[in-house]
């Protein structure tokens, strides 16, 4: 036994070992050279960029930064009744500072976000501010305006107080921490987003399922043609590739729209009336004809280089063992293009569920997804740490989606080519 | 029961793909039940066509194939009840053993017991038992060709097909895997239609052979037949090896002819094909049928010059150039007698009229 455990060694005497170490040593450097750049490159586009939307999403220090004389008193409020005079004197005493430093104006639309009205009661007290005397803000402050004597707006403002909160991602989901710190839902007249996310998944399933539908015969035509039509449909396959995304899209609000092609067809052979035009454009309808268009040659192309590793002598031994031309398959080439129809339906459909630009361009009100939403805020509203919320929330379902189609199909099945 | 000799009947079969090119022409063929038959040929000379078309996946461009006197061309593959076996096996990947040979009995709609059964005996006769629950793609190629046999014959098809099934696999796989076969085959009686390229696997393993060429069948007859016995020069010279002579006929009679060679000398030949004199010919002998330094008296005898020896351990191909054939061939089998085969020496080169087969010029 003892002279197996012993070390072996090479012929200078060098435990093996360390001999091999060392003479892997420079191939594995060279390797990590190769590989360095993209290493790079993924850290300082990828990583980063989403571990600072990570913090961004959470990250609420600014108001209470902004307020910390204010926070600091109210530690002792219970929020149940109006807080106490030295309350109202440090957050008279923190505004003051803000006004002073021409910053207040962040303050009031941060604390709108949390509760409407803030913003005017803000400006309303800097104007009346100049003239409050010393002593009893807080009758002072009250006077100012109803809204605040109203304890509402204070719980408002305490809420806020936590320099981490995960009240973006309640909103994400049209819910809130409430007075008494339960998690509730939204009024249901505002409640936007959720219906935004069952609409988004609804969307990338079907344009999933519309493209599967399509580019499986696609995919097997392109496997078995002979290779001089194979090259012609693949062009027509790829063309799309090469065109700009706008350019389609637009293409698309040309065929399909009122006037368009389309229409005009559907009324001249008689399926509709010319004062009966059916709406394609601008709602779920074109946003799911455009998006399937779009996204059809990445469904194509896996189950295609899936299809054409299955020996055509399969289906021949299917049928000459007496199984139907369905049977033979059903059981032998559908299960064989499985790793293909995984890949392609993962690919779409993780592409369809943050698909922005063809459903701003072409979805109108009922098409927009939640891409188009988080864009909103990242554009308009500039409430980055909610839309980055929402852009994290997004990839998280994407994640989540991708461990069950593991769990399900298996990542290993998959075949991208 | 007597069995019928026309189970497999191909009837003035013609094959085009293209409308310009016949691949298969006028082919007329009986099989008989329980025979072993090989479609012997060079590559594109229509044999794989044949076999294609009796399965089911190419339709007779004009004629009729009968199987037990029905026709069949309106048959869709799966309804014909043919087994196959495929070039590279087509085993289903995605399939364990069991699931492959249980395919066909499962679309059939046999019962759970009798797939049982079926399965069991099927493995055990290409002695593979124990393999039910491995994917094909952990058997070795000899295992999978094995269970492709099976696959082929569990179902109990009346004939059972295979196209070049043993191309895959090395020398020594293939020569066991042709015993097993002939084996499987003579003990169950199934109808074999076999296609190869190889001559040594048709000649070992078949009843009869159908010599293919150019579309046509060249000859079919007993492997044994088709080597003493070739009936034109392609096959003479497809089947096994011979040395050529070419000439015209000066004489001929019932069983013997005297052919003049090109280079002048004059040798005696069975005549085939040729009919009468002055006929151009081409005179074919096999290797072993001449002798060196014969005691027996023979009707050919001719001196000719060592031009190269091969050792081949059991025998020694000797080279020769004999009646301006620079290429004869000889095979003289490995004994002290022949010791003194030498490069350069002449040597006495004999054979019988009977043997030198005068075929058609080509």
């Amino acid at each position: 036994m003892s002279s197996e455990i012993q070390k072996i060694l090479t012929t200078d005497g060098i435990p093996l070992e360390e001999s091999l170490r060392k003479a892997e040593k420079k191939n594995k450097l060279k390797a990590f050279l190769l590989v360095c750049p993209l290493l790079l490159f993924l850290i300082i586009t990828y990583v980063f960029p989403i571990g600072d939307m990570l913090f961004r999403s959470v990250d609420d220090r600014m108001v209470t930064n902004m307020l910390p004389k204010t926070y600091k008193a109210m530690e002792n409020w219970d929020g149940k009744d109006l807080p106490d005079e030295n309350v109202f004197e440090a957050f008279y005493l923190d505004y003051k500072k803000l006004v002073e430093e021409k910053t207040f104006g962040k303050l009031a639309t941060q604390l709108n976000y949390e509760k409407n009205g803030f913003k005017s009661i803000l400006k309303k007290l800097k104007r009346k501010m100049k003239k409050f005397e010393e002593g009893d803000y807080k009758e002072q402050i009250m006077s100012v305006h109803k809204r605040w004597a109203n304890v509402e707006y204070w719980r408002a403002l305490k809420r806020r107080a936590p320099a981490y909160s995960y009240s973006k991602y309640l909103k994400g989901i049209d819910m809130y921490e409430d007075e008494n710190g339960k998690i509730v839902q939204v009024p249901e007249d505002r409640r936007v987003h959720k219906i935004l996310w069952v609409r988004t998944v609804e969307v990338a399933f079907f344009v999933t399922v519309l493209c599967f539908l399509m580019a499986y015969p696609i995919a097997h035509l392109l496997a078995t043609l002979p290779m001089k039509y194979s090259n012609l449909l693949m062009i027509c396959v790829l063309l799309p590739f090469w065109t700009s995304l706008l350019v389609r899209t637009a293409s698309w609000m040309i065929l399909l729209q009122q006037q368009g092609i389309v229409n005009d067809f559907f009324v001249w052979i008689g399926l509709v009336s010319d004062d009966n035009r059916p709406e394609m454009m601008y709602n779920k309808t074109g946003t799911y004809v455009a998006m399937t268009q779009i996204l059809l040659p990445f469904m194509v192309l896996p189950l295609y280089s899936v299809m054409k590793t299955i020996s055509p002598s399969l289906m021949r031994a299917g049928k000459s063992l007496g199984g139907t031309p369905f049977i033979a398959f059903w059981k032998i080439y559908f299960p064989l293009t499985i790793p293909g129809i995984g890949a392609g339906c993962l690919l779409v459909f993780i592409l369809a569920i943050g698909y922005y630009i063809t459903p701003a361009l072409v979805g109108g009100a009922s098409g927009t997804l939640i891409s188009n939403q988080i864009a909103f805020h990242m554009k308009s509203t500039l409430d980055w740490s909610f839309a980055s919320a929402m852009g994290l929330m997004l990839l998280a379902g994407v994640l989540a989606i991708y461990w069950v189609y593991n769990k399900l199909v298996g990542v290993d099945n998959i075949k991208l080519g | 029961m007597s069995k019928n000799s026309q189970f497999v009947r191909f009837d003035k079969v013609d094959k085009s793909y293209d409308g310009k090119v016949l691949v298969v022409k006028d082919l007329n063929l009986d099989i008989s039940e329980g025979e072993f038959i090989t479609m012997l040929g060079p590559s594109g000379s229509g044999k794989t066509t044949c076999l294609m078309m009796l399965a089911g996946f190419e339709t007779p461009t004009n004629g009729e194939i009968y199987l037990d006197n029905n026709p069949i061309s309106n048959i869709p593959p799966h309804k014909r009840g043919i087994g196959m076996v495929f070039q590279n096996y087509a085993l289903f990947p995605h399939m364990t053993v069991y699931e492959n040979l249980a395919f066909p009995l499962r679309v059939r709609k046999v019962s759970k017991g009798d797939i049982d059964k079926k399965v069991d005996k099927a493995l055990s006769m290409v002695s593979l038992t124990g393999f039910e629950n491995r994917m094909p793609g952990q058997l070795s190629g000899g295992q999978q060709q094995r269970v492709a046999v099976a696959r082929a014959l569990v179902f109990d098809p009346a004939v059972v097909l295979m196209d070049e099934p043993l191309g895959a696999l090395d020398k020594n796989l293939r020569e066991s895997m042709q015993y097993e076969i002939k084996h499987i085959h003579e003990s169950i009686g199934v109808t074999v239609v076999y296609v190869t390229h190889d001559q040594g696997e048709a000649l070992t393993m078949s009843n009869r052979i159908a010599v293919f060429n150019d579309g046509k069948v060249q000859q079919l007859s007993s492997p044994d037949k088709l080597y003493e016995e070739p009936v034109n020069s392609f096959v003479a010279e497809f089947i096994g090896e011979n040395n050529r002579f070419a000439g015209q006929v000066t004489e001929i009679t019932k069983d013997k002819c005297k052919v003049k060679l090109n280079e002048g000398s004059e040798i005696l030949a069975n005549p085939i094909t040729v009919k009468s004199n002055g006929e151009k010919t081409i005179v074919s002998l096999r290797p072993e049928r001449a002798l060196i330094n014969s005691k027996e008296k023979m009707e050919n005898n001719f001196k000719g010059k060592i031009e190269e020896v091969i050792y081949h351990g059991d025998h020694t191909r000797v080279r020769l150039d004999l009646l301006g054939n620079k290429d004869f061939i000889l095979k003289v089998p490995n004994s002290s007698a022949n010791m003194e085969i030498k490069l350069g020496n002449q040597i006495n080169v004999s054979w019988n009229s009977f043997d030198a087969r005068a075929l058609d010029p080509k």
